[in-house]
């Protein structure tokens, strides 16, 4: 079986400089996978590139079964890459409920789901993205790229910066996400949140893939030599 | 009382006020009243139009100006020929408002689909000039085109007909041109509520954000446009039937100008601005202009004011922030 996302050799430049040295990575079906590493690594790029919002120098990204590598975003989005961008990144000036319908494209999530999810979004549906708290706006980030029924949910730094029992019940509805059978890939540095939920854990560093296994074989050793500051 | 109920009270109003005004004039018999109340109409629906791309998308179309003067070639060029009993393109002349009105939308939303289609891969400053240089040209075709009377217009001797109106009463032409701003107004609201309105507002406030959940930017962007130059085009059918006369004036970047103005003066993106900015507008230039030749200026100090101080226009002034503005 192929697996849902495959990165293939990625070489991505921010201008000049280059962020990615030939990543590889797949994300299969059903699957979880924590994409680690240090502050500068190339999480984000990763995920960007595999949403297609960044240029590819060489490499392939293919996703369901296409060669997606010469996308536009949307098109990606379309196909199925939900992203949950860092920092949250809603539409300020929109309310709750139109951030959502936005998004929405038919199929399993819809707003109903959404505010089952995350009962908040539904009090809060008439107030501008920009007066929610950080925890509810992460909420309406997840809630947001849900609407577009994707088959890969990709969260950048989901949890950073929040509150403990936010974080809680970000968590908490990730993992009922992941119970469902939608694949996950996500990027955080929080390792007693990722090692019980994770399925495959890929550790990059200085733009390449330097370990990946399971939250199992995931050593001190590893630690300490990718992650440790 | 917030925001969003204060705004549908003042909405409620205006609809109220342009609607009693004129009734009041058909019972004091002040045609001139009426007139002027058809004229904040039919300014209004054009600048719904521009609303839509302006308000909603962002987009600054400095050319908006273009759709109307096709709408008024098209009431024009129509009756000129059912008139005269001539044919255009083999076709007929007609005096008939609601095929003129199709023609003038379908012409309208392709010239957008063509301006949009080029003008959209640019922003800001570009887009603007972009869009001013697409109706300058059409300005210009029709300053130098004397088949349809060149620099001196084309008039259109008998108004255009509608079922059912006797269109040569001021109340009648009146109470048709507030009913189309009427079903303009719900278009936008409703294009407003639905995804394709929050997906335009998205793509506004930032487009790689909206890409990366699945909206095609230049997809909605367009669709947008066109839509805002058929209001737009619809309008302008109706303005030449109103004075009865087209020139190339109708195409002129003042006149772009002018839709932008009503629209900041009433409110940018506010279902009810383009409203409450015609209303604005057509009364300065007939209180200030029975006083004074530069009644602009005085309008010119209110947009800085508004600019400046109520930067919501009325609508924002009187009802509080916009809700997505």
């Amino acid at each position: 079986m192929s697996a849902l996302l495959e990165l293939d050799d990625l070489h991505v430049f921010y201008g000049a400089s280059q962020t990615l040295f030939g990543v590889s990575l797949h994300v299969n079906e059903a699957e979880a996978v924590a994409l680690m590493g240090r502050n500068g690594m190339g999480k984000s790029t990763t995920i960007a590139t595999a949403c297609r919002m960044l240029p590819l120098r060489s490499g392939s990204v293919r996703f369901a079964g296409q060669d997606i590598s010469d996308w536009p975003s949307f098109r990606a989005a379309r196909l199925g890459l939900g992203l949950v961008p860092e920092g949250r990144r809603c539409f300020p000036n929109l309310t709750v409920s139109e951030n959502l319908i936005a998004a929405a494209r038919h199929g399993f999530w819809d707003m109903a789901r959404v505010h089952t999810l995350f009962p908040r979004l539904e009090e809060r549906e008439t107030q501008l993205a920009a007066t929610l708290s950080g925890g509810e706006q992460q909420m309406l980030a997840i809630g947001r790229a849900l609407m577009t029924n994707p088959r890969l949910l990709l969260l950048d730094e989901a949890t950073e910066g929040l509150a403990p029992v936010i974080r809680q019940e970000i968590w908490a509805a990730i993992t009922k996400l992941k119970s469902e059978g939608l694949s996950i890939l996500l990027v955080d540095k929080t390792l007693s949140e990722i090692l019980p939920f994770a399925d495959r854990c890929v550790i990059l560093e200085r733009g390449t893939v330097a370990w990946q296994g399971t939250p199992a074989s995931f050593t001190r050793e590893v630690e300490d030599a990718f992650l440790s500051v | 009382m917030d925001s969003t109920r204060k705004e549908w009270l003042l909405n409620a109003l205006i609809a109220t006020a342009l609607l009693a005004v004129p009734l009041w004039a058909l019972m004091a018999n002040e045609p001139f009243i009426i007139t002027l109340a058809t004229r904040i109409a039919i300014l209004a629906i054009a600048a719904v139009g521009l609303n839509i791309a302006l308000g909603l998308g962002g987009m600054v179309s400095f050319g908006h100006a273009l759709y109307l003067g096709l709408g008024g070639y098209v009431a024009g060029i129509a009756a000129h020929h059912a008139f005269s009993g001539t044919t255009v393109l083999g076709l007929p002349g007609t005096n008939q408002m609601l095929p003129i009105w199709a023609i003038a939308m379908i012409l309208s939303g392709a010239v957008a689909g063509v301006v949009g289609a080029l003008s959209l891969r640019t922003s800001g400053i570009f887009f603007i000039m972009i869009t001013l240089a697409f109706a300058q040209m059409g300005f210009f075709f029709t300053l130098s085109w004397p088949a349809y009377g060149g620099e001196d217009g084309l008039p259109i001797f008998v108004r255009n007909q509608f079922p059912g109106l006797n269109t040569a009463r001021p109340w009648d032409m009146f109470l048709l041109s507030y009913a189309v701003l009427i079903a303009a107004l719900i278009l936008f609201a409703m294009l407003r509520a639905a995804r394709f309105g929050a997906a335009l507002m998205a793509i506004r406030q930032n487009p790689d954000r909206a890409a990366a959940i699945g909206i095609s930017p230049f997809g909605i962007k367009l669709v947008g446009f066109i839509i805002s130059g058929m209001i737009t085009g619809l309008a302008g059918a109706m303005m030449a039937d109103l004075t009865r006369f087209v020139s190339p004036a109708m195409l002129a970047w003042t006149m772009s100008g002018e839709l932008i103005v009503i629209i900041i003066l009433g409110g940018v993106g506010r279902l009810f601005g383009p409203v409450a900015g015609a209303a604005i507008l057509v009364g300065f230039e007939v209180f200030f202009g029975g006083l004074t030749e530069h009644w602009k200026l005085w309008l010119g100090l209110v947009l800085l004011g508004v600019v400046l101080f109520a930067r919501g226009g009325l609508i924002g002034l009187l009802a509080g922030r916009a809700q997505n503005g």
